[in-house]
């Protein structure tokens, strides 16, 4: 048999030329400036990161330093890639992250630039590639049940209601890239934060331990250096999931009731650092 | 210290085999609790597996280091998977039960797996359900706020867990939340962005690892008490499979040529319902959950060749050759049956689109049955994807489908206990040989995944703790160096590369060699050609890559060769067992085995074993270790969907 070769369907459009205006950093602490290349092969059913592929192949061949940029799953849920894109977190194209933005949506002879994501809390480490450990912090301040491996009840103990069990899960679909960072003119972390606290919050699993959550989440997000929310809601346009801003409202109903209202946790008082 | 045991000695325990297990985990060495922080355990990877053994045996009080590739430990494949988890619950009274899980996975796995394994494992499903709730999984729910089932994969008994299309995601982040729970309770150390490049064995027990780290390029050494490798499959030694891109065999590779032995390699599974090649830049390919078969119908034009766009091929002209080859089971046949028809027809000269290499899978009879919003609802999201990908409506025209490499079934042999033949060593999840088989069933990865980390290391690492010598090492050990200076002189080699091809360029030419000759369909001319070249895509591999960048700083095409040198070398070991099992099972199809109406034959009599190969060195002829499977509770009965 023969190897999976060829162009799909039977109305591909003719290969495009695309000048690409790409960020070029060797380092965290270097200098970085925007580089042009010019692609005459991009195939419109090629995804954005296939085209990448291709410019690094030529850049290769010519025994240049290739484009660094994050990816894994190329199917839109691993979270890695990180592309702003002509301005836009992860494109023109809404609920799509970088990987499944196809070359079809732009035209013979376009310009498109391309950037890390640009946040204090993310230093980029080397062209596109950012740091985002930021993240992996705040949730291992109280982004998490506190359970242990044999303890659990029968899944069928506590009944959950369905309501309550798919809105957890329209919050926990966040798959952590950071486009909402990315799109917030203040870098605001507050839509990843409020995802997990909203998630946990809305199960019975996750009630005990909801104000300690909420006080702790916040306090290691503030920490992190990301700036506050001001309602612009580009996060919610950019989040390649959809994650609606209502999470930010009960986010901060979790937070104001913990720090107002609920007994005092310990070691997370408000108001100190 | 106990006596090192004979190489392929299983460990199962004997006796009723719903007893085995907890007999086992009886006779298993206890630790003093106080003694537990003593041990140090080093978790490479951090998928379902990883993570969760890292958490637990961190709840458990061990002092743990983990490491993953990736920038967190939540991007790991795992978080991929799509369609759900089987436990033997029988919440929905359907007549499950642990049993007929375990009856199930065995004849599954087509008589290849290990009996007590394949037992225990049904019996831990139901813990890993309670678990992940407890975690706060968003798994699905009735209205009346019971856990939700479902039928995946053709079981006749609805025993499958779900949270939407992204069941794998939310286990995995489920994992991870617990995973950073004891990072910040300070019992994990975790390390990203780090690659491990060998195992360091001192006095025969794997004490620790030698990593790169991938932002500073740094040599870094680590010991240890115990390593546990959770690193994942092999798919992507095809270039094309649905694995994420940074799946490799780098890890359970170095292993091997420390002592691992690698069992069953030729197990690899094929998926039916992928998305196909569209062009020669490919880096990937998507696979849509196989459920899409309950609705969809799979069909070729019966004219060869046939250029005709497929609203204008009328009934009478259509090849629904599932239906017409397995009337009773149709579009639903096992993974393995399904791709193998379908690569058939393509062979013939009946495939579709402009490749040649697809079948319709065509929704408009179930669309015209049901309505459209019904299967909106059931496949929307699945349908998006598809256009998103193809640019085309699957609600107007057939989608076009083709199989994909998905998850490798071959992996370290380890015996009951997950260990390997390195003593200190364990393996776990994808990357161990393990539960499946020669076949995996759908749902079934993820089960094992956390049942591997939640549920049977933490009991069986306790063995190799209380009853082995573990005098402290030091980095400084000599065995560190040797393990070091190995890693970096292959680093070396890659960066000295005067020629102008990218390690991308060889990974597919590779991934073409595989898929060509050593994929759905395999034959002893076939693979003796692959055998050939491979070894000489190896050798050009070292005069013609092109070295960019340097060792110190990131650098993403020096990794990728690292991983494409180490691929070039485990190919010929699949090929070898692939050459060796002249039988046909599971998703190993060898041509010169098979019935006179074209299906899969087994032959108990000379293969119900596992083949677990010793390294000798590259080019080397591997040495052959068996380890005989007997079946006291399944009779072995050939598999029959006609």
């Amino acid at each position: 048999m023969s190897a999976p070769q060829g162009d799909r369907g039977t109305s591909a459009k003719a290969q495009m030329r695309i000048t690409l205006k790409v960020w070029r950093q060797e380092g965290p602490d270097r200098p970085g400036r925007m580089e042009t290349h010019r692609l005459d092969d991009v195939s419109p059913h090629m995804s954005f990161l296939e085209m990448l592929d291709v410019l690094n192949e030529h850049l290769v061949a010519a025994g240049r330093d290739p484009v660094a940029f994050d990816h894994d799953c190329r199917e839109g849920i691993c979270g890695a890639c990180s592309l702003v894109i002509d301005g836009q977190a992860h494109g023109p194209e809404a609920l799509t992250t970088a990987c499944q933005l196809h070359m079809r949506h732009y035209s013979d002879g376009d310009t498109i630039q391309v950037e890390p994501w640009r946040a204090r809390a993310f230093p980029v480490l080397k062209d596109l590639v950012v740091e985002r450990s930021a993240f992996d912090r705040i949730i291992a301040a109280g982004g998490f049940v506190s359970t242990h491996a044999g303890a659990a009840p029968d899944g069928n103990a506590i009944p959950v209601s369905k309501l309550d069990a798919d809105q957890a899960m329209d919050a926990a679909a966040c798959i952590g890239c950071g486009a909402c960072v990315a799109a917030c003119p203040n870098a605001s972390a507050m839509l990843f934060v409020a995802a997990k606290i909203s998630h946990l919050a809305l199960l019975p699993q996750g009630r005990p331990e909801q104000h300690r959550r909420a006080l702790a989440m916040i306090r290691a997000m503030d920490a992190e250096g990301f700036g506050n929310c001001s309602n612009h809601f580009e996060c919610m346009a950019a989040c390649p999931k959809g994650i609606s801003v209502d999470n930010i409202a009960r986010m901060n109903r979790e937070y104001l009731r913990a720090a107002s209202i609920e007994r005092p946790q310990p070691g997370l008082e408000v108001g100190t650092t | 210290m106990i006596g090192t045991p004979s190489p392929l000695d299983s460990k199962c325990p004997t006796g009723p085999i719903a007893e085995r297990w907890d007999r086992h985990r009886f006779e298993l060495q206890l630790v003093n609790p106080a003694n537990k922080r003593r041990f140090h355990v080093l978790v490479i990877g951090t998928g379902l597996a990883g993570a969760s053994a890292a958490a637990s045996l961190a709840e458990l009080g061990y002092r743990v280091s983990a490491f993953c590739i990736q920038d967190s430990p939540r991007r790991a494949h795992s978080i991929a998977a799509q369609g759900g988890i089987n436990a033997a619950k029988n919440y929905p009274n359907d007549g499950d039960s642990i049993y007929r899980l375990f009856y199930d996975t065995v004849k599954g796995g087509d008589f290849r797996s290990r009996e007590s394994n394949v037992y225990r494992l049904a019996q831990v499903s139901n813990y890993i359900i309670d678990q992940c709730v407890a975690l706060g999984v968003p798994f699905a729910r009735e209205y009346g706020g019971v856990l939700s089932n479902r039928s995946f994969g053709g079981a006749q008994v609805s025993r499958t867990f779900y949270a939407r299309g992204q069941t794998g995601q939310q286990l995995l982040l489920g994992a991870y939340s617990a995973l950073m729970r004891q990072v910040g309770m300070g019992r994990v150390e975790l390390h990203t962005r780090r690659e491990m490049l060998d195992i360091v064995v001192v006095d025969g027990v794997a004490r620790g690892v030698v990593c790169r780290n991938l932002v500073s390029g740094d040599y870094e050494r680590y010991a240890g008490d115990a390593v546990l490798l959770c690193t994942g499959g092999y798919s992507n030694v095809f270039y094309l499979s649905t694995n994420a891109k940074a799946c490799n065999v780098t890890a359970a590779w170095r292993a091997h040529k420390r002592g691992a032995f690698f069992a069953n390699p030729c197990f690899t599974q094929i998926h039916p319902t992928c998305i196909p090649v569209s062009g020669s830049y490919q880096a990937k390919l998507t696979l849509m959950s196989e459920s899409l078969r309950n609705d969809g119908r799979v069909w070729v034009p019966k004219q060869s060749n046939n250029p005709r766009p497929p609203d204008q091929i009328p009934d009478e002209d259509r090849d629904y050759f599932l239906e017409r080859r397995y009337p009773s089971f149709g579009n639903l046949v096992p993974r393995d049956v399904a791709s193998r028809a379908a690569k058939e027809r393509c062979d013939a000269g009946f495939g579709v689109g402009a490749t040649r290499l697809a079948v319709y899978l065509d929704f408009r009879d179930a669309i015209q049955r049901d309505g459209v919003d019904v299967i909106r609802q059931k496949y929307g999201n699945l349908f998006q994807m598809y256009a998103k990908i193809t640019g085309e409506d699957p609600y107007e025209t057939p989608m076009r489908i083709y199989p994909a490499v998905h998850y490798t079934m071959g992996g370290l042999w380890v015996d009951y206990n997950l260990e390997s033949t390195v003593p200190g060593l364990f393996v776990l999840g994808e990357a161990n040989f393990s539960d499946h088989g020669a076949n995996r069933l759908g749902a079934s990865a993820l089960m094992q995944g956390l049942a591997d980390g939640f549920f049977i290391v933490p009991y069986t690492i306790g063995a190799h703790f209380a009853g082995r010598r573990l005098p402290k090492v030091a980095t400084e050990a000599a065995e560190f160096g040797e393990s070091e200076r190995s890693a970096r002189e292959r680093t070396e080699r890659l960066l000295a590369g005067k020629g102008k091809r990218s390690a991308d360029s060889f990974h597919r030419e590779l991934g073409k060699i595989m898929w060509d000759h050593c994929g759905m369909a395999r034959n002893a001319g076939g693979l003796a050609r692959a055998k050939e070249q491979v070894r000489s895509l190896r050798s050009q591999f070292w005069e013609d890559l092109s070295a960019v960048g340097d060792a110190g700083t990131m650098n993403q095409h020096l990794e990728h060769a690292g991983r494409v040198a180490d691929f070039l070398e485990f190919a010929e070991l699949i090929i070898e067992d692939a050459e060796y099992r002249t039988e046909s099972c599971g998703g190993h199809f060898r041509e010169e085995s098979q019935t006179d109406d074209g299906e899969a034959r087994r032959d108990d009599e000379s293969f119900a074993h596992v083949a677990a190969w010793q390294h000798r060195g590259v080019a080397q002829s591997p040495a052959l270790n068996k380890e005989e499977l007997s079946f006291e509770y399944v009779r072995p009965s050939q598999r029959s969907y006609k």
